[in-house]
C-alpha cells in the first residue's frame, strides 16, 4: 500500500537543489498521439481501420494487414502484468536521480504488450487499469496502476512524477477580484495546499467577495511590470502551482471598438500579462522542478475556448486569447518539467457575459476542473459543455469551425 | 516444407579474434582494420584476394559497408552490411557460404567490431531503434538490463528458475574464462560471489551482465579445395537456420526463434543434439542461454533450470558450453559478440582454442540472438559446424 506522503519539510540550506533534468524525450511523430492523448487523460492507441487489429508501439503500418489508416481510438485500458524489474542502474541523469525505479509489462486486454511504469500498489500477475501520463519531459507515457483504487495512492513516488497534486504545495492564484479567482483559492485551501497566495491589483478598490476571499492576499496587476516582478522577488521561491486567473473578458466586434484603446487593455491583460508572469516567475519555478518532496510542477492558464476560432460577437477578445493560447504552447516547451495547463472555458457566468445564454461556466465549476487536471495530470482540457462542443468540432475541422462560427 | 540446400564444398577457416578493452580511443573502423589485417595475414593473402565483405557494427558512424571498402581500399565484387547484433555471426556466415558455393566470390571475410568510449553506451541506447525510443527507453531507460530483467522475472515466473540457475551458468563461464587469453574478467567467481552481487534491475545482478567494451572477431570463408590447398583448417557448415520476429503473438518473450526451426537444423545436418561436442550460445543474459538449451532441443521447453543443475557447463564437464567464457566473462564488443561464440566454436573443433580445449570436439553448435527492438530480441540464428 502507498505510504502517506509527509508534508514538505522545511528546506535544509546546505544542501544542493536537486536539478530539474527531464527524462528522455525523443519520439517519433506518430508515437506524439500517445502525448495528445495522455494530455486529454484518455487512453487512446492506433486501432486499423481496416481489421480492427490494436497497435503498440505506435506505428506506420498495421502489424496484421499493413494498412495505413491506423486512427488513433480510446481502448479497452484493461490488462494484467505479467513481467516487472526495478530499475537500480542507469546512465541516463534523470532516472538516475530517482532509482530505484520500477517497470514492467502489462498484457493488454485489447492485445498488445506494452512497456509501462508502475503505480506501487500493482502486483505481479495482478490486474492493472492503463492509463496514459504525460512525464516530465511532456511526453505521452504508460503508467499501471491497480485495478482497484488504494488508500493514499495520489502519494505514489513514481505516479507523482506524473500528476500535480495540489496538496501540500504552494499555490498562487493571480487575481483575486473576481469569481473565478476566489473559488479557484477556495478550492485550494480545501484540497490541502500548503498555501494560497492570491494576487489582488489595487487593493484600496473594493470588490465584491472581498469579505469572504480565501488565502494570503499579495499585491499583484499582472498589467503592471513592476509589480509583478516585485512579487516574484519576494514570492517566487515559495510557489509550486501558478494559476493565472486574470480574466478581461469584453464583448463586442472589431467594427464597434471605433479605436485600439480597449484592444490594448485587452492585450495587457491577456498577453503581456501571462507574459510578465512567465518571464517573472518562469525562471524560478523551473529551477524548481525537482526540489524535494513537493517540486514546482504546474502552471495554470484559463483561457477562452474562443482561442481555437473567434466568435464574432466577443471578435477582438478572441483575438487576445488566440495569442495567449500561442503563448502558452511556447510556455510549454520552456518551462519544462513544468506541467502548462491549458483550461479553455466556454462563456463565463459573469457580468460580461449578461446577453450570453447557458449553458456558462461556474466559478466553482472551472476551479474544480483545474483541481482534477492537475490531481490526474492533465494538460488540455475543455471545461463547461459549450468550451468541449467547440473543441470537438475545431478536432473535426478547425476550417470549418472558423466558418459555421462567423457565420453565427 | 523442404529443407534447403546443403552448403557443399564451403568452409570457414582463420578464426580471428582482436583482443578486447574496456575502453578505446580508437574508432570501430580501427578495429576491424585489425580483425582484417589478422585474417590477411594467417591467411597468407594479400588484402585484394578479399573479393567478397560481411560487415557488422554499431559504431561506425555514418558509415557501412560501403564506405569500408574504400577505407580499407578493397575492390570486393560480393558485400554485406548485416545489423543483426547478436544473430551477425550466424548470419554472416550463411549468406558468405552460399555466395561462395555459388560463386559470387571466393575469398568473403566475415567481420565484426565496435568501439567502445565512456558514455558511448548510452547514447546508442536512446537511440538504439524506434521502437525502443517511443516505447521501452523512456520507461526507466535501464536499456538491455531492463529489458532482460523483465524476461528473466517472466521466465522465473512462469518455469520457476532460480537465481541458483542463472549463476551456475555464469559461474561455470567463468571458469572457462580463466584460461581464456583475451578475457576481460579473469577473477574466479563463486556461487556466493554471483548471488550477492549488487542488483542491477531486479532480478538481474551484476554478473548477469555482459560489460560493453571494445573489439573486434572475423573469419573467412572459402572453397574447401582452397582452403586445403592454403593449409588453413576449415569448418565445413552442415546446417544453419535464421529467423525474424518469431512468435509475434506471444505477449512476452519465452521461445526464441530457434524454436520455429529447430527440426529443419538438426535434419539438414544430419545429426542430433546428442551429436553436438560443443556448444556456444548467444550469452548476453543467462536467461537467453536457457531459451536457447530449450528451443535449439537440448532440453524440453521449460526444463532448462534442471538441465544446468545436471550438467557441467565447464570445457571439462558434460556439457561444453561457452567455452571462451562467452561475453559474460570475455566482454561484450558490440556487434562482435554475435561472433563470439562462432569464431571460438571454429577453434574448438578444429584444435586451435586459445585456452582450454574441449578433447576430441568434431562438432558444434553455434547460437545467435539480437535485437531487443523493444520488449524482446528479433533476430535469432544457428549453424551447426564440423571439423573439415
Amino acid at each position: 500500500m502507498t505510504a502517506k506522503l509527509p508534508p514538505p519539510q522545511r528546506k535544509n540550506p546546505l544542501l544542493p537543489t536537486r536539478q530539474p533534468l527531464l527524462p528522455p524525450s525523443s519520439r517519433s511523430r506518430t508515437a506524439l498521439g500517445l502525448t495528445a492523448a495522455a494530455a486529454e487523460g484518455r487512453f487512446a492507441l492506433q486501432v486499423c481501420a481496416d481489421c480492427g487489429a490494436v497497435q503498440y508501439p505506435p506505428r506506420e503500418a498495421c502489424h496484421a494487414c499493413l494498412g495505413a489508416n491506423l486512427p488513433w481510438r480510446e481502448v479497452p485500458a484493461g490488462g494484467a502484468l505479467i513481467a516487472e524489474t526495478t530499475v537500480r542502474i542507469t546512465a541516463d541523469p534523470y532516472f538516475r536521480q530517482r532509482t530505484p525505479w520500477r517497470t514492467g509489462i502489462v498484457a493488454l486486454d485489447c492485445g498488445p504488450s506494452v512497456v509501462a511504469h508502475l503505480h506501487g500498489d500493482v502486483v505481479p500477475d495482478g490486474r492493472v487499469r492503463m492509463t496514459l501520463r504525460l512525464d516530465k519531459s511532456g511526453q505521452g507515457v504508460m503508467l499501471a496502476l491497480p485495478g482497484q483504487d488504494t488508500p493514499d495512492m495520489q502519494d505514489d513516488r513514481q505516479m507523482r512524477e506524473m500528476t500535480c497534486d495540489p496538496k501540500g504545495r504552494r499555490v498562487l492564484v493571480t487575481d483575486g477580484r473576481n469569481a473565478f479567482g476566489q473559488a479557484m483559492a477556495r478550492a485550494f485551501i480545501d484540497v490541502g495546499a500548503a498555501g494560497v497566495f492570491v494576487g489582488v491589483a489595487d487593493a484600496w478598490k473594493p470588490f465584491p467577495g472581498q469579505d469572504k476571499l480565501a488565502g494570503e492576499v499579495v499585491p499583484l496587476d499582472i498589467t503592471d511590470t513592476d509589480s509583478v516582478h516585485r512579487l516574484a522577488a519576494s514570492l517566487g521561491g515559495r510557489v509550486e502551482i501558478l494559476v493565472n486567473t486574470a480574466l478581461h473578458v469584453r464583448p463586442g466586434g472589431i467594427l464597434d471598438r471605433r479605436d485600439t484603446v480597449t484592444a490594448r487593455e485587452e492585450m495587457e491583460a491577456t498577453y503581456f500579462g501571462p507574459m510578465r508572469l512567465a518571464q517573472a516567475f518562469g525562471p524560478v519555478l523551473r529551477s524548481r522542478g525537482a526540489d524535494g518532496t513537493h517540486p514546482a510542477c504546474a502552471w495554470v492558464n484559463i483561457l477562452s475556448a474562443y482561442a481555437l476560432a473567434p466568435t464574432p460577437t466577443f471578435g477582438a477578445f478572441a483575438a487576445t486569447q488566440a495569442a495567449a493560447l500561442s503563448l502558452a504552447h511556447s510556455l510549454r516547451a520552456e518551462l519544462r518539467p513544468l506541467r502548462v495547463v491549458n483550461a479553455l472555458v466556454g462563456p463565463l457566468d459573469d457580468e460580461w457575459h449578461q446577453a450570453v445564454p447557458p449553458p456558462k461556466v461556474a466559478p466553482a465549476a472551472l476551479a474544480a476542473s483545474v483541481l482534477r487536471a492537475l490531481r490526474d495530470g492533465i494538460e488540455d482540457l475543455a471545461v463547461g459543455d459549450i468550451a468541449q462542443d467547440l473543441l470537438a468540432r475545431w478536432k473535426d475541422n478547425p476550417t470549418t469551425l472558423a466558418r459555421e462560427l462567423a457565420a453565427g | 516444407m523442404s529443407l534447403r540446400a546443403a552448403y557443399d564444398g564451403v568452409v570457414a577457416a582463420v578464426p580471428v579474434t582482436v583482443p578486447y578493452e574496456r575502453y578505446s580511443i580508437h574508432g570501430a573502423h580501427w578495429w576491424i582494420g585489425r580483425a582484417l589485417h589478422e585474417a590477411v595475414r594467417v591467411a597468407g593473402l594479400r588484402p585484394r584476394d578479399i573479393d567478397g565483405l560481411c560487415v557488422s557494427s554499431f559504431s561506425l558512424g555514418n558509415d557501412t559497408a560501403v564506405g569500408l571498402t574504400q577505407h580499407f581500399g578493397l575492390s570486393p565484387r560480393w558485400l554485406d552490411h548485416i545489423p543483426m547484433g547478436g544473430a551477425a555471426g550466424v548470419v554472416g556466415l550463411r549468406r558468405a557460404a552460399r555466395a561462395v558455393q555459388m560463386g559470387d566470390a571466393d575469398i568473403v571475410a566475415c567481420v565484426a567490431g565496435d568501439t567502445n568510449a565512456p558514455d558511448s553506451f548510452r547514447r546508442m541506447l536512446a537511440g538504439f531503434s524506434r521502437f525502443a525510443a517511443d516505447a521501452s527507453y523512456p520507461y526507466g531507460a535501464g536499456g538491455p538490463n531492463a529489458s532482460f530483467a523483465l524476461l528473466t522475472d517472466a521466465y522465473m515466473r512462469r518455469y520457476g528458475a532460480t537465481r541458483e540457475d542463472f549463476g551456475r551458468i555464469c559461474v561455470a563461464q567463468r571458469q572457462n574464462a580463466l584460461s581464456f587469453p583475451h578475457a576481460l574478467m579473469k577473477r574466479p567467481l563463486t556461487m556466493e560471489q554471483y548471488l550477492a552481487a549488487r542488483p542491477i534491475a531486479d532480478p538481474v545482478a551484476l554478473f548477469d551482465c555482459v560489460m560493453p567494451c571494445a573489439g573486434a572477431e572475423a573469419f573467412l570463408v572459402m572453397r574447401e579445395d582452397t582452403a586445403r590447398a592454403m593449409g588453413l583448417p576449415g569448418v565445413r557448415v552442415l546446417a544453419t537456420i535464421e529467423r525474424h520476429n518469431a512468435f509475434p503473438e506471444d505477449p512476452i518473450q519465452l521461445r526464441g526463434g530457434w524454436a520455429m526451426d529447430c527440426g529443419e537444423l538438426y535434419a539438414m545436418a544430419g545429426l542430433t543434439p546428442d551429436g553436438i561436442d560443443v556448444v556456444q550460445t548467444y550469452d548476453d543474459y543467462p536467461v537467453i542461454i536457457m531459451l536457447q538449451f530449450e528451443d535449439l532441443g537440448f532440453c524440453a521447453k521449460g526444463e532448462a533450470p534442471a538441465f544446468v543443475r545436471h550438467h557441467d557447463l565447464t570445457c571439462g564437464g558434460t556439457f561444453p558450453h561457452n567455452t571462451s567464457g562467452g561475453q559474460l566473462s570475455v566482454g561484450q564488443a558490440g556487434a562482435a559478440g554475435g561472433y563470439l561464440g562462432l569464431v571460438e566454436a571454429m577453434r574448438q573443433i578444429t584444435g586451435q582454442a586459445l585456452g582450454a580445449q574441449v578433447a576430441g570436439a568434431k562438432t558444434a553448435l553455434a547460437a545467435g540472438f539480437g535485437m531487443i527492438n523493444y520488449d524482446r530480441g528479433l533476430c535469432s540464428g544457428a549453424a551447426i559446424l564440423a571439423a573439415a
